[in-house]
């Protein structure tokens, strides 16, 4: 049995002599069990994330509406690409962080430096290209309406596809003031002023014969959002609250708050974890070229660090799948 | 296991995985973009076929990235099986009741929110 047989590693790794329990070293075991409690964390997010989804399966945001942003392609409608590239990159700097710990094990300084080089560029670029994303979401598409009792209301043409707020709106010139503490009451603070106010956005729908708006409600058959005919819209929009432009953990232009919530709180685990994945990886990095590993005639180190940035990238995977495809 | 093959190199092996995880990705990218009513509308099993592709691709792409990107395959099997076992058993137990919960939530709720004003 393999389970029972202690076959030395590299060095002296356990307190207590020359066994090592499950043929492993005390570093990569720990690390194996520090992924596995890691992965049930995430599971739970992401199974909360499940529940909520479920319950409100029938006027949850659909991904393809919200993440159609690519760069230097402002305004075309260009859904899973970006998020496809960033998966691209993860994977890439997978390749790159396996093929260190491949040079490590024939001691090939040179190689492994080049490839730890190349890892922690990847991770750069990936949280950079998550920030972009986070840039998007909070900023906001097309902006919309929020009612009364909290729905969402988007304009759409007699296409059925979203309108701008900017495109319609009438500006009225309201003095309204944003209220800073300076300017009024000091313990009182008042959040950014939307562009347009509930009025001036009813105004441009009421010039604008062609549109209409739609609902969070999906239709289970097309699996689409319900539009709702032109002659019943007033009833919606004399309910309007807010307008909304953009995400945040308040209010949601693309529909149920708890999307974003999800989105910020998901992604931003994992973003973290890439964070701190490229901050250990420098570390490591900087050993390797020290020269650290080559004196102790081994890079289980390299591995190691490894080890947890494919947990990254794996976790990505599943982010991937359950926020963007399914 | 792992320590006879420590000196040799296995970079051919891990582009051949890059190959595959690169493959699996470009389509379920493409999937995603086309829709196929066929794939998208229907139902089976509680869900849309498509959701179930895009779930056994990312259980595909998990399990090379974990055998070979993190070298689970070298390690002893009782490892491997206090890892991976432990995992799967408890994520898919956690998954199975929070979504039978949701789906409950949603028949019991769902009647009863307003969407005509």
């Amino acid at each position: 049995m393999e389970a029972t047989i202690a076959t030395k590693t590299n060095g002296p790794n356990w307190g207590g002599g020359d066994n090592n329990p499950l043929g492993s070293s005390y570093g990569k075991m720990m690390m194996w069990f520090f992924i596995l409690s890691d992965a049930l964390t995430f599971s739970g997010f992401l199974g909360a994330y499940g529940l909520m989804r479920f319950k409100f399966i029938d006027s949850w945001p659909i991904a393809d509406e919200v993440f159609t942003h690519f760069p230097f392609m402002h305004g075309v409608h260009a859904p899973m690409f970006y998020v496809a590239l960033m998966t691209f990159i993860l994977i890439f700097s997978s390749v790159t962080m396996v093929l260190a710990v491949d040079a490590g094990h024939q001691l090939n300084k040179a190689k492994v430096t080049f490839y730890m080089f190349l890892t922690i560029i990847g991770g750069v670029i990936f949280l950079g290209s998550q920030a972009w994303e986070w840039k998007n979401f909070i900023g906001g598409s097309y902006g919309a309406v929020q009612l009364q009792d909290g729905k969402i209301i988007q304009f759409v043409d007699e296409d059925g596809h979203q309108v701008a707020l900017e495109s319609f709106a009438i500006d009225d010139h309201s003095e309204r003031v944003q209220h800073t503490k300076s300017k009024g009451l000091w313990f009182v603070e008042e959040a950014a002023l939307p562009a347009f106010t509930i009025s001036e956005v009813i105004a441009g729908f009421e010039a604008h014969p062609e549109l209409t708006i739609r609902t969070e409600k999906v239709d289970l058959e097309t699996k689409s959002k319900t539009i709702v005919p032109r002659e019943q819209a007033m009833l919606y929009l004399n309910k309007a609250k807010a307008v909304v432009v953009g995400a945040n953990l308040k209010v949601n232009e693309y529909g149920n708050t708890l999307f974003a919530d999800f989105f910020f709180f998901i992604t931003g685990f994992h973003g973290f974890h890439v964070l701190s994945g490229v901050i250990i990886n420098i570390i490591i990095f900087f050993n390797v070229i020290i020269g650290t590993y080559e004196k102790r005639k081994s890079y289980e180190m390299v591995e190691k660090v490894g080890l947890y940035w494919h947990f990254v990238d794996l976790v990505w995977v599943f982010v991937f799948t359950f926020f963007y495809l399914v | 296991m792992a320590h006879d093959k420590e000196h040799t190199s296995h970079t051919k092996l891990i582009w051949k995985v890059f190959g595959i995880l690169s493959v699996i990705t470009i389509v379920e990218v493409a999937l995603g973009i086309a829709k196929p009513d066929v794939l998208y509308l229907t139902k089976i099993l509680g869900t849309s076929p498509l959701n179930i592709i895009f779930l056994v691709l990312t259980l595909v792409k998990a399990y090379y990235i974990t055998w070979f990107f993190m070298h689970m395959a070298d390690e002893t099997k009782s490892l491997r099986r206090a890892v991976v076992w432990t995992a799967v058993f408890l994520i898919i137990y956690l998954a199975t009741l929070l979504l039978i919960e949701g789906a409950y939530l949603n028949e019991v709720l769902g009647p009863l929110v307003k969407w005509n004003y």
